[in-house]
């Protein structure tokens, strides 16, 4: 039952409806980047230092420029007159190093761009690249965190000794006396490895400068065009207005492409000097070693509780790898994971300590779920791990402790107001599923049989419909036009920059059921600059719940000057909307959506304080986040001999505020889990003592795999959000927030009768194998 | 030195001046124009690329252009025809068997072989099968069901 | 991911092919190790000379006790040819553990053998099955024991110039167990280990044991210690797990990220009892 047959009138939301997307994608006529061809387009190919930190001594490109079909090669030095790589964060006494587009005198990271090479072809490109020569002095460099700010530890930036790019604090309530009062202090460090986000298609830029109206336009592979063209903009100095970005197909981003990356201002540099088209498109392995990383964390968390199991007070110091440099939001990521601190628990303490730690590595920033899986995973093993100290329930002990649901908007110690929610409502279901007593009987059977079977909850929350936009460095609101053209048809352009989530066909969905209109006649419009009115772009859970309120708002307008134009063809002055029509209340007649449209652009009479035409435009401000939870079960069985873990079960109840297509919202969730469990089993961004990059290509980064994946049993508890009109709370993290710390509290309780209280991530065999067997520390 | 290669290219024969070292995906691409096949690595793991080669499903970023001269090679572009869509796509579409998208016609296309050599899979052997193929999207779930309506379509 | 210029031939004949070969030239089989790294630019021929034409290289036939098969023979003619399923389960088992269906549609048995990769799949059933390998140059031919063909990582008996032409593989006993066992390495789908086994039971004892494992060590490897404490018993599980604890006797274990040196011995251990078991409980 993947899709339903919908009659006209019922309505379009809530249903299973097949994407609208799909048609171009299956029959591969999408265009993503790569597929872009321009006439005379040329094609550049970068170089990147492998040292992870060195001093250039001198660059020779002539060799390259020699080899023909080579048209340019640039360097550093070219450069220097373009604006840094933005980073769009602030916060307190943050050092930020200046990013160049190209090194100059020093390079801070394997893969930092030291030159490029602009060619007819991109083999000629690829060849010429070897024949640049750089003289580099190898420098000594610091990958890990913790060693970097260890006395003695090499500078990344030799300006700031420390390799401390910030520390931030904050507390809420009285940690000390929650501290004093507590019965029990459980203690433990706990990481979030690096991982790399890898989405399918790697980024690209094609960029064409057109001399004559002096415009340039760049297509990139990117999650937010309307800020990249105006940071791009501002990086070579030129008018905004003139400057368009595309974004055409994009093929996966994850956060990954909420940024703006060096080489986007490059291909337009390049695209201005040589008054040609360029195209830009990453390997692999450049995107392994050059696109954001994600989490990097280091957190010690101490969790203060009253015997009964009342928590009281979270204390956290959390060390954060930012890598070599600042992109867009670097720095920022982790204030979220603070912000996310206390779960969906009722303590009114907590205390956090953030130190933000330069690496000579790529840099971190958002990648699916930004700063909140690491929190979560933190809370939810904490409360696992006071459970067991304890000797209380996973499920008891949180139960207990769930913010109840009458307390909501609930103001927690970290300055957030929890929207609305029924926290008990997806474990109850998830236990249901399970059947927790059951598998509690059967877990001790399998216990005394030798095996070793665990059951891992965890009771997740989330930041989502981000945000406000006091909370983001360049506003969290969206945008919305929908013009009724004069025969009726709908066209929506949003100011959202989907790539793959489906609002295509949620937001035609809303526009159907709102305007009475056949779904087939509402086109959905994004990412392109010149077309689409300043939109913030698709990130942080936000798509539909703040894009599709302010297309909702949008709507609202229309409807109501539709209804204006209504009562004056039909000379009525009580009139309803339904349907795609306007009737009389009085007499039965009606005119059509198409009608009334044709009317207001013909414009031969006009309603009072009326303007012609049928479009409306909403810059919609949400007035808060929107607070996602839900509860994932996990079964995991682990082989004693090889220390492999089987996931027996995995059940997930995702409470996302209402649903408007199941279909889209089963897919974000399967999806959000797989990148979760490539979190809590497999994936890992090894970076050795040198900072060289050890999984530098997929076959040593392993990404979850069809064969590795178990079913997802997947159901919802449903709990309006009041922060937007439409009820949605954001579903594209929830996965990945809710299944990595019930993978590991699975294992973590499997390996219960070894006395083994955590395990950091990932999972690997060996790791579980060591435990098991020499009873030895992971 | 160029080489002059023939290859039939979605039953329409074309003949082209290629270097030996063109990949295979970047002749159907560049020269062909036809760009429904994706690359999405260099070491042969994630599948965007899969095209069938006279029936053989094969990774078109590891064959060169010349390794397919005299061959009959399909693509996602010629999966439809007459408008019609094939079953598989049909299928994808069904029960949303993707996201962004960009892994689809490789995973459409390796469905076709894994179909044509045991028409009802198990959830396993689907699994196994699609082995060569990277989703970062979908957590395989809705590839997998829209596998197994395509194997009951096909068997219908 | 893109490759240095060189030249390419595709001969039709083999000799043709060996003259190429003969002066200088690299042979390109299925393509499935050697173009990645081309395309990396970690090797860079001259001249490839493409085997894929070479109809003569591609067969799978019967004669008189033995399983021959063409070198360009993929992985997938392997596994899914009922000759090889009927006559040599084993390495239809084997070819099945290869990459994935696009690998095994590609993927030879005479470019894997070639390539000798520590952690590729077939090589330990290889070892075990014993088989034999037909080798060719302009100067002639010779045939090589799968012992003496690999020597070691990526390193193997033949010399510049000179190819596979044939695997010869013995026609298996019909009442032999066999079984290969791999734990997979989750990125890269090849080996951490991968222990191949035949056992041949007589009167309740086991007559014959060959285990063949790749993945340990610098190269694939026959377990002889292994074999010598399995064969004479009854092959219960004690005897098993016996001789499963030799099998990396004399053998210095890979580390990588993957795995450490520690974990991999013990893996093989562990991998050749599950392999053993399976081969014993077939064997009949």
């Amino acid at each position: 039952m993947a899709t339903t047959t919908i009659t006209r009138t019922e309505p379009l939301v809530g249903k299973r409806i097949r994407r609208r997307e799909d048609p171009r994608l299956i029959t591969g006529t999408a265009t993503y980047v790569e597929d872009i061809q321009i006439p005379g387009m040329h094609h550049a190919c970068i170089l990147r230092s492998p040292h992870a930190a060195a001093r250039i001594r001198s660059i020779t490109t002539q060799p390259a420029l020699d080899m023909p079909g080579v048209v340019a090669v640039f360097t550093g030095a070219d450069t220097q007159g373009i604006g840094p790589v933005p980073c769009g964060a602030s916060l307190p006494g943050l050092r930020v190093p200046y990013h160049r587009i190209l090194a100059t005198d020093r390079v801070y990271f394997v893969g930092h761009a030291v030159a490029v090479v602009v060619a007819t072809d991109k083999y000629i490109a690829r060849d010429a690249i070897d024949l640049i020569e750089v003289d580099y002095e190898p420098l000594p460099a610091v990958a890990d965190p913790e060693k970097a700010i260890a006395p003695g530890a090499p500078p990344v930036h030799p300006e700031w000794p420390d390799n401390v790019a910030f520390t931030f604090h904050q507390e809420g309530g009285d940690i000390d006396k929650a501290f004093a009062e507590a019965d029990v202090v459980v203690k433990q460090r706990i990481t979030s490895q690096r991982l790399i986000p890898t989405a399918m298609e790697t980024r690209g830029v094609v960029a064409e400068w057109r001399p004559g109206e002096k415009s340039l336009t760049l297509r990139s592979s990117t999650q937010i065009p309307h800020l990249m063209r105006t940071l791009v903009a501002q990086m070579l100095s030129i008018p905004e207005n003139r400057l368009r970005v595309i974004t055409p197909e994009v093929g996966g981003g994850f956060g990954s492409k909420f940024n703006v990356y060096a080489e986007e201002a490059l291909m337009g540099f390049i695209a201005m000097k040589i008054h040609k088209p360029v195209k830009w498109i990453e390997s692999r392995r450049e995107n392994f070693l050059c696109t954001i990383h994600g989490r990097g964390h280091v957190d010690y968390f101490e969790l203060a509780a009253k015997r009964d199991g009342t928590m009281l007070g979270l204390k956290l110091k959390l060390i954060q790898d930012l890598g070599a440099y600042h992109q867009l939001l670097t720095p920022l990521i982790p204030t979220f994971s603070v912000l996310m601190m206390p779960g969906l628990y009722k303590f009114a303490n907590i205390q956090a300590d953030i130190t933000g730690v330069f690496t000579n590595c790529v840099p971190t920033d958002a990648y699916r779920g930004a700063g909140r899986p690491e929190a979560t995973h933190g809370i939810e093993r904490m409360v696992d791990i006071l459970a067991a100290e304890l000797k209380m329930d996973p499920a008891e002990i949180r139960f207990k402790n769930f913010v109840q649901p009458d307390e909501f908007p609930y103001a927690t110690p970290t300055g957030l107001s929890y929207d609305s929610g029924n926290y008990a409502a997806p474990l109850e279901k998830a236990l249901a599923a399970v059947d927790y007593p059951h598998l509690l009987a059967e877990q001790a059977k399998a216990r005394e049989a030798g095996k070793l079977m665990g059951i891992g909850i965890s009771s997740y929350g989330e930041i989502c419909a981000v945000g406000p936009s006091p909370a983001m460095p360049a506003g969290g609101w969206e945008s919305a036009t929908v013009k009724i053209e004069p025969t009726g048809k709908v066209t929506i352009m949003t100011g959202i920059s989907p790539h793959g989530q489906g609002e295509e066909t949620t937001f035609a969905q809303i526009a159907a059921d709102e305007l009475g209109v056949d779904i087939d006649d509402v086109l959905v419009i994004h990412g392109d600059t010149t077309v689409v009115q300043y939109g913030i772009g698709t990130f942080g859970s936000r798509g539909t719940a703040v894009g599709g309120s302010a297309l909702y708002f949008a709507l609202q307008d229309l409807k109501a000057k539709i209804k204006k134009f209504g009562a004056m063809l039909l000379d009525s002055d009580d009139i309803l909307f339904a349907n795609g029509q306007c009737i009389c209340n009085k007499t039965g007649k009606s005119v059509t959506i198409a009608e009334v449209a044709g009317a207001s652009y013909r414009a031969m009479k006009l309603p009072p304080d009326t303007e012609p035409g049928m479009v409306a435009t909403r810059f919609w401000e949400p007035p808060n986040f929107t607070f996602p939870f839900g509860a994932h079960i996990v079964v995991t069985e682990v082989d004693k001999d090889t220390g492999d873990i089987a996931i027996k079960r995995y059940v997930a109840v995702d409470d996302i505020g209402k649903i408007i297509n199941p279909l889209i919202v089963d897919g974000q969730i399967h999806g959000g889990v797989a990148q979760g469990l490539g979190q809590a089993l497999w994936e890992q961004a090894v970076y050795d003592d040198n900072g060289q990059l050890i999984t530098g290509e997929l076959m040593d980064y392993a990404l979850p795999r069809a064969s590795r994946m178990p079913w997802i049993e997947s159901s919802h508890t449903v709990t309006p959000s009041p922060v937007n009109p439409l009820g949605v709370k954001g579903v594209g993290e929830a996965g990945t927030i809710g299944c990595s710390p019930a993978v590991v509290n699975s294992v973590v309780n499997a390996l219960q009768p070894f006395g083994i209280r955590h395990i950091d991530m990932p999972l690997t065999s060996e790791k579980i194998w060591k435990l098991v067997n020499a009873g030895g520390q992971a | 030195m160029k080489r002059e290669i023939s290859v039939t290219l979605n039953g329409k024969p074309r003949t082209d001046e290629v270097e030996p070292r063109l990949l295979l995906i970047h002749y159907i691409r560049d020269v062909a124009g036809l760009t429904g096949a994706h690359v999405g690595c260099e070491t042969s793991i994630c599948g965007a690329c899969t095209v069938a080669v006279d029936g053989i499903a094969v990774k078109s970023c590891t064959m060169f252009a010349v390794q397919a001269d005299g061959k009959n090679v399909l693509t996602i572009e010629g999966l439809a025809s007459n408008g019609n869509l094939h079953t598989i796509q049909e299928a994808f579409w069904n029960e949303h068997g993707l996201q962004c998208g960009f892994c689809t016609p490789g995973m459409i296309m390796v469905t076709k072989q894994i179909l044509e050599r045991n028409p009802n899979p198990t959830e396993e052997e689907i699994r196994h099968g699609l082995e060569g193929n990277l989703c970062r999207c979908t957590g395989y779930q809705h590839i997998v069901n829209a596998v197994k309506t395509a194997a009951a379509k096909t068997g219908a | 991911m893109i490759a240095h210029i060189f030249e390419y031939s595709a001969p039709t004949d083999l000799k043709e092919a060996l003259g190429q070969l003969a002066s200088g030239g690299k042979p390109l089989a299925g393509g499935m190790s050697l173009i990645p790294i081309m395309k990396l630019r970690l090797a860079a021929p001259e001249h490839v000379v493409d085997l894929g034409r070479i109809v003569a290289l591609n067969y799978i036939r019967e004669e008189a006790g033995t399983l021959h098969a063409g070198a360009m023979t993929t992985h997938y003619q392997i596994e899914s040819s009922p000759l090889v399923r009927s006559r040599c389960p084993l390495l239809a088992e084997a070819a099945s553990h290869i990459g994935d269906v696009q690998v095994r549609n590609m993927g030879t048995i005479g470019g894997s053998a070639a390539h000798a990769d520590p952690a590729a799949d077939y090589p330990a059933s290889l070892m075990a099955l014993e088989v034999q390998f037909r080798l060719a140059s302009s100067s002639g031919e010779r045939t090589v024991s799968v012992e003496d063909f690999f020597v070691d990582t990526f390193a193997t008996a033949l010399q510049p110039g000179e190819i596979i032409t044939e695997v010869i593989i013995p026609v298996e006993d019909p009442s032999a167990g066999v079984s290969y066992q791999k734990m997979v390495q989750p990125a890269s789908g090849y080996a951490i280990v991968g222990v191949a086994a035949r056992i041949t039971k007589s009167g309740g004892k086991v007559t014959k044991a060959r285990v063949g494992v790749t993945g340990l060590g610098p190269k694939a490897f026959r377990a002889k210690a292994a074999e010598k404490l399995l064969e004479g018993t009854e092959g219960t599980a004690a005897d098993i797990a016996k001789a499963a604890a030799a099998v990396s006797e004399g053998v210095e274990s890979n580390t990588d990220l993957h795995a450490s040196a520690n974990y991999r011995t013990q893996m093989a251990r562990v991998y050749a009892g599950r392999a053993l078991s399976v081969a014993v409980s077939r064997a009949t």
